[in-house]
């Protein structure tokens, strides 16, 4: 247990274990996260909603008479953030973008309603990129977060309310969703636990469609266990959507099985250019740790990993492209009145809504798909995505695992990154593979790099959540990084 | 591969294709940022990819079928709510045949 850290700082499961000796209630848990949020969100920027005291009270003794009736989860009484790209059922809902402005979906992800109904506390909505398209947070419309980490670090993106969130104390677990890396890479960033789950393990009912071949919605936390609780309790078939798989995984099934004898590859394609000595330091310091713990890891090779990046920004941006033809201002949102026809009237909407980065990827995947060019684009990068697919396949073959650095740099300053999209894209590199192929994979911590958190990523085949999620936990438990941010 | 590098032109071209309006300095702005993401994409030509078939999903779902079955639909009062412009029942969109 951290007795020296405040309970805003427990994980999930210490939280339950309080709950259930009777040493704490939900409710005194739930307004101690709503002080914490009222003291330090000024400085990080994470909620761009908070729910009212009396709706999260309401939500606290919920989970206390659950728990008093012996109905208790895993999730009973856990302070949530939920991403501003999920659905929330009468909860503003913008995904950062002016053009949501003043949005309230009639209804809830279904993530969301199954977390509502294993007596989850939602706190609130947090902050991300527009629309969930880039990798610090600069381009919401509504204003950067801070890292906590540092005053003028980025807590990369998009999912980086997310993730600064639960660094800071502002909440226990949050959803997140990872279209290239918008889980894992901000995981990393903020020095917290991000998991992406298999494609099609979660629904993806709910979330603003962003790549719908990649977007798959997941958490970040404190500790594995909890991310894996959490995927428990989200994960499942839904009949509305249809890419759900009909599965009964149980996600913490290996937790708590030793190491010893696995298989683990180390790609060196992603250990070369950009990445900072001090994560390819602490990277290495993992491996030992792994060693240590009886894991095989041997050096391996995936070269197609250099042609992961213009697969995913093509792909991504071109089913992107055709998403966002939603947000027309006529359905909801924001709309640009005055303008003398229905055409004039869309166009004027989209041009004053979105902004810059979203634009941009609107453009680059209508250019994609646009005829004359869809053969030499979308549908080449369709086909190196099978090739990618193979070679992970390939190398699952003989290996239990992958694992490189989540991030090949520590949170970097704010505004570093802005002028040039394309520097800014290949902060994902070392995720955007595993949503390719769609994978999953996990951040944990593995250290500091001048004072900034260093990621971990392991990668398991596909439906080898387990795995990675075992993997992680047993390096976790044996590095035992408690990296807590300087109080803000 | 064609030369990737954009014109004005090409910009204005997709931007309506995308029905999003942008001004004059935005189109300069656009042209250089995507002409230089687009050249970074020239690498795929290198990759012998004759014969193999493309990724949509990496699940292999194919086309799904459920049961016409009814169901709740969302309150209709709360749905049009959402709506910038509303007359009645109905959303009120701009003229679309002039």
């Amino acid at each position: 247990m951290t007795e020296t850290l405040p309970e805003t700082h427990a994980s999930a499961r210490e939280m339950r274990a309080k709950y259930e000796s009777g040493q704490a209630t939900a409710r005194d848990t739930a307004l101690a996260h709503l002080e914490r949020i009222q003291k330090v969100d000024k400085h990080t920027h994470v909620f761009l909603t908070v729910l009212d005291e009396n709706q999260i009270v309401a939500q606290a003794d919920a989970a206390d008479e659950m728990i008093r009736a012996g109905q208790a989860s895993a999730m009973t009484g856990i302070p949530f953030l939920i991403k501003d790209n999920i659905s929330t059922d009468g909860v503003r809902t913008t995904a950062a973008s002016k053009i949501l402005d003043g949005y309230v979906p009639p209804f809830d992800a279904t993530a969301v309603s199954r977390l509502k109904k294993a007596g989850a506390i939602i706190l609130g909505k947090g902050n991300l990129d527009e629309f969930a398209m880039g990798s610090s947070n600069e381009n919401s419309a509504f204003g950067a977060v801070i890292n906590p980490w540092g005053n003028n670090r980025v807590p990369g993106g998009s999912s980086g309310g997310a993730a600064a969130a639960v660094a800071a104390g502002e909440a226990a677990i949050a959803l997140g969703s990872d279209t290239g890396g918008s889980i894992r890479q901000p995981a990393s960033l903020c020095g917290v636990v991000g998991f992406k789950p298999t494609y099609g393990t979660v629904s993806r009912y709910g979330l603003i469609a962003f790549g719908s071949s990649l977007d798959q919605i997941g958490p970040i936390a404190r500790t594995v266990a909890d991310c894996a609780d959490t995927a428990n309790a989200i994960s499942g078939r839904d009949p509305f959507d249809s890419t759900s798989l009909e599965l009964d995984l149980d996600f913490t099934e290996y937790l708590d099985r030793d190491i010893d004898g696995m298989r683990i590859g180390v790609p060196r394609e992603y250990l070369v250019e950009g990445i900072e000595p001090g994560v390819r330091s602490a990277f290495d310091a993992s491996i030992a740790v792994l060693e240590s713990l009886g894991a095989v890891v041997e050096a391996t090779s995936l070269p197609l990993t250099d042609h992961a990046l213009a697969v995913y920004y093509i792909i991504a941006p071109s089913e992107a492209s055709a998403n966002l033809s939603r947000f027309d201002g006529v359905k909801y949102g924001m709309s640009v009145d005055g303008e003398p026809n229905a055409r004039e009237s869309i166009e004027a909407t989209r041009g004053d809504g979105f902004g810059p980065e979203v634009k941009r990827r609107i453009l680059i995947g209508t250019y994609a798909l646009s005829a004359g060019y869809y053969d030499a684009y979308y549908k080449k990068a369709q086909q190196v995505r099978t090739l990618i697919r193979r070679e992970f396949q390939d190398s699952f073959q003989k290996f239990d695992a992958l694992i490189m650095p989540t991030s090949p740099t520590v949170a970097f300053e704010i505004g570093e990154k802005t002028q040039d999209p394309f520097q800014m894209y290949l902060s994902d590199v070392c995720t955007i593979p595993v949503n390719i192929a769609g994978l999953p994979g996990i951040s944990v911590p593995c250290g500091l790099s001048e004072g900034l958190p260093v990621g971990l990523q392991i990668v398991a085949p596909q439906l080898g959540d387990r795995t990675a999620l075992q993997i992680a936990h047993a390096y976790e438990q044996s590095a035992n990084w408690k990296l807590t941010p300087p109080e803000l | 591969m064609n030369s990737p590098l954009l014109t004005e032109d090409d910009v204005r071209h997709i931007a309506r294709l995308a029905a999003l309006r942008i001004d004059d300095a935005e189109v300069e702005t656009m042209r250089s940022q995507l002409s230089n993401i687009l050249a970074h994409f020239q690498t795929l030509a290198q990759l012998d990819t004759q014969g193999v078939p493309p990724t949509g999903h990496t699940t292999d779902a194919h086309s799904v079928m459920r049961d016409d079955e009814e169901m709740a639909a969302l309150d209709r009062e709360q749905t049009l709510a959402n709506a910038p412009f509303i007359d009645g029942e109905f959303v009120r969109v701009r003229p679309v045949i002039e």
